[in-house]
């Protein structure tokens, strides 16, 4: 327990998975928790929340503010107030590798690449266009064609030698073409290189419409995938930054901003204090 | 607040209905009498031309932009498209064509069909589309052949090659003129009263010069009016009220009233906190959430690309001279094709740049269109530039003109809202 100072939490409700994370004054983490989001967003946010406080050994009285973020953050209804996760995940970047100059986040419907200042402030973003291609979705979508468990794409993908190009930019279509290399007898992880690469290059293209200054922090679901981010630093000549915590990148940023609310409150409580002695 | 300041506010958007109303009743009234009616665009609007011959102007682009804003644009879209138009094919199009396979029947009232189609090759869509009329009523299309934007060597006013070249297009377009007034001859039967032509250029010299007195009042702070949604009035007027006493006197009417309010500190959007351009259109189908996603963050508009390109090819010191009326008239085409329609988008950049310093800009909204390609093309080198060399922010979203099954709600705030969450950083740490 933190005495009087209470913790802070900032839950991303993204469109495949919800993340909570619990946050100390002193910028520690003290819980975190991942949960399938499914239909009811307003559910994931409180079981995501409440396995975070699970974790850490606290209550939901002990969080004095509560930041939503992530296309369902307006679903956080147990939360203060809601920031995009363009700008969480900017802030989370930071925060877990404070070189950090351009983030690129992929999740489960949207790739964005973001250009940062010093301090996780957003200078410019770009963001797929309006179909999840280069998105996680496409991986998922591979998943299922190939009948392989999400986690294990990205090792098999490594061990490809003579990858495919996977042309269509239709996350539904490329389902049809995996099939139809499978049937002209291609191995499987020469198919699933041409998918990851194919996301990549994507990717990539976001990158390069910001501006690529290193440190790059990739955040994150498929920041977990091996293939991923083996290509990322391959095509982007840059080292790629990734953490053990990068797929709670954006509800890192959100705690974070609660903990800016936070003591932006205390300064100014100090200041009255202060004023009317 | 006086008699006359209450009488005065409002009015820009009432006059404006009423004229609207107007043009459907004129509209509706030769789709039933026959009386000839002129098909035209927004880019080239010829109206002081055309109404030499009594024509009844139709804009297309109009009256598809109407369909959406009744909510009524994807039933129409979706006839086209049965008919077999692709869903890649320009909204207006495909808005337009639905309209016509109803026989005209349109939520305004009723649309005649053509005596005659003026096209222009400043939009590739615009040739393909008098395609359509040409082949479905068998009228005749006129095809300008607009000398554009070719570098801008070549077009750097003040040298010997500028000149040169602008007089060869002027007389290539004269000559055009020359063919289309013997045209409109035939068709209405009516003989060219180069008298009655001058009348119009001097009404439209009047209504260029007022229009640009009332996207000047947005320099002030606050801003009176916000681009996309006034705006769209005052091109709608520009275009079909153009060399008319009734345009005139609404553009009159629209700057006392944007005087009026800038007189008395009044803001389009309460709290301004962010002052935008807008590059490209608006999503009609979802007009007033797109105006709303911006100005809940205190965001206005002071300004719009399409003010500029579709608001009749007013550029800034537009003037016809009465004295020689055909001759000023192709010379305007010619340097509204410049800069205004070709020009403006190879080199939107500069044009951006000048409006940023003097409305006073934080941020620019590039709207990709995605069924618009003229429009949609070079917007991310031009956001980059305005990036790179000016430090102001660009947020680059996409949806449609008319077609409501490309908006996609939450990705477009998503987008929006961490724009502004960006520029409100922005301006923190520069002090404002």
């Amino acid at each position: 327990m933190w005495g009087a100072r209470k913790v802070v939490a900032g839950v991303d409700v993204g469109s495949t998975q919800t993340k909570a994370v619990i946050l100390s004054p002193e910028r520690e983490i003290l819980g975190r928790a991942l949960v399938d989001t499914g239909a009811r967003l307003n559910e994931a946010a409180r079981a995501a929340f409440e396995a975070a406080l699970q974790e850490a050994g606290l209550s939901p009285e002990d969080v004095e503010y509560t930041v939503g973020t992530g296309y369902g953050r307006f679903k956080v209804e147990f939360g203060d107030t809601q920031v995009t996760e363009i700008s969480c995940h900017a802030r989370g970047a930071c925060f877990l590798f404070p070189n950090t100059r351009t983030v690129l986040d992929i999740g489960g419907q949207d790739t964005k690449a973001i250009r940062v200042g010093p301090g996780g402030e957003v200078l410019d973003f770009c963001m797929n266009d309006k179909c999840s291609a280069g998105t996680g979705r496409f991986l998922g979508a591979a998943s299922a064609a190939l009948e392989i468990p999400l986690g294990e794409l990205g090792p098999l993908a490594l061990t490809a030698r003579n990858p495919v190009t996977i042309t269509t930019t239709c996350t539904v279509f490329a389902e049809s073409e995996i099939l139809g290399w499978l049937a002209r007898g291609r191995k499987v992880e020469d198919i699933l290189m041409g998918v990851h690469a194919s996301i990549a290059s994507r990717s990539l293209s976001l990158l390069r419409r910001v501006g690529i200054e290193s440190e790059l922090t990739f955040t994150g679901g498929v920041a977990r995938n091996v293939a991923m981010v083996h290509l990322i630093r391959e095509m982007s000549g840059v080292p790629v930054n990734v953490s053990e915590e990068s797929h709670y990148c954006g509800a890192i940023g959100a705690a974070l901003f609660a903990l800016d609310h936070v003591l932006l409150g205390e300064r100014a409580e100090a200041a009255a204090a202060a004023g009317g002695q | 607040m006086s008699t006359s300041a209450q009488e005065i506010l409002g009015v820009s958007r009432r006059e404006g209905r009423r004229l609207m109303d107007l043009w459907w009743q004129r509209m509706t009234e030769a789709a039933q009498t026959g009386h000839p009616t002129a098909y035209v665009f927004v880019m080239a609007p010829l109206s002081e031309l055309l109404l030499t011959f009594d024509f009844v102007i139709n804009a297309p682009e109009i009256t598809s932009l109407q369909t959406a804003i009744r909510g009524q644009s994807q039933a129409y879209i979706q006839l086209a498209e049965d008919y077999g138009f692709s869903p890649d094919i320009c909204g207006y199009v495909k808005a337009d064509v639905g309209v016509q396979l109803k026989q005209g029947e349109h939520p305004y009232g009723r649309v005649p069909k053509p005596a005659l189609v003026v096209t222009n090759n400043v939009c590739n869509t615009y040739i393909k589309w008098a395609e359509f009329w040409e082949h479905y009523y068998g009228c005749p299309v006129f095809t300008f052949d607009l000398p554009g934007w070719r570098g801008r060597e070549s077009l750097r006013e003040g040298t010997e090659a500028f000149r040169e070249t602008f007089e060869n297009d002027c007389r290539y377009v004269l000559g055009q003129l020359r063919e289309l007034i013997e045209l409109c001859e035939r068709v209405t039967g009516k003989s060219f009263d180069i008298d009655r032509f001058r009348e119009h250029l001097r009404e439209a010299n009047r209504m260029a010069e007022l229009y640009h007195a009332v996207c000047d009042t947005n320099r002030h702070v606050p801003a009176p009016f916000n681009a996309p949604l006034e705006g769209v009035t005052y091109q709608g007027i520009a275009n079909l009220y153009r060399g008319t006493p009734e345009g005139t006197r609404y553009f009159e009417l629209a700057l006392e009233e944007m005087r009026e309010r800038v007189r008395l500190g009044m803001a389009a959007v309460p709290d301004e906190r962010f002052r935008l351009v807008l590059v490209g259109t608006a999503c009609y189908s979802h007009f007033r959430r797109f105006v709303e996603l911006f100005s809940s963050w205190g965001g206005v508009f002071v300004h719009s690309t399409y003010m500029v390109f579709a608001g009749g090819g007013f550029l800034p010191g537009f003037r016809y001279d009465l004295r020689r009326p055909l001759e000023s008239f192709a010379e305007q085409m010619v340097r509204a094709t410049y800069w205004g329609w070709t020009g403006a988008m190879f080199y939107q950049q500069e044009w951006l740049d000048q409006v940023v310093r003097d409305w006073k800009v934080d941020g620019i909204c590039f709207h990709g269109v995605k069924s618009c390609r003229t429009t949609s093309t070079g917007l991310p080198d031009v956001r980059e530039w305005m990036r790179v060399q000016r430090n102001v922010p660009g947020l680059f979203i996409q949806s449609d003109l008319v077609d409501p099954r490309l908006w996609s709600d939450a990705q477009i705030k998503n987008r929006v809202d961490a724009f502004f969450e960006a520029l409100a950083a922005h301006k923190a740490a520069a002090g404002r």
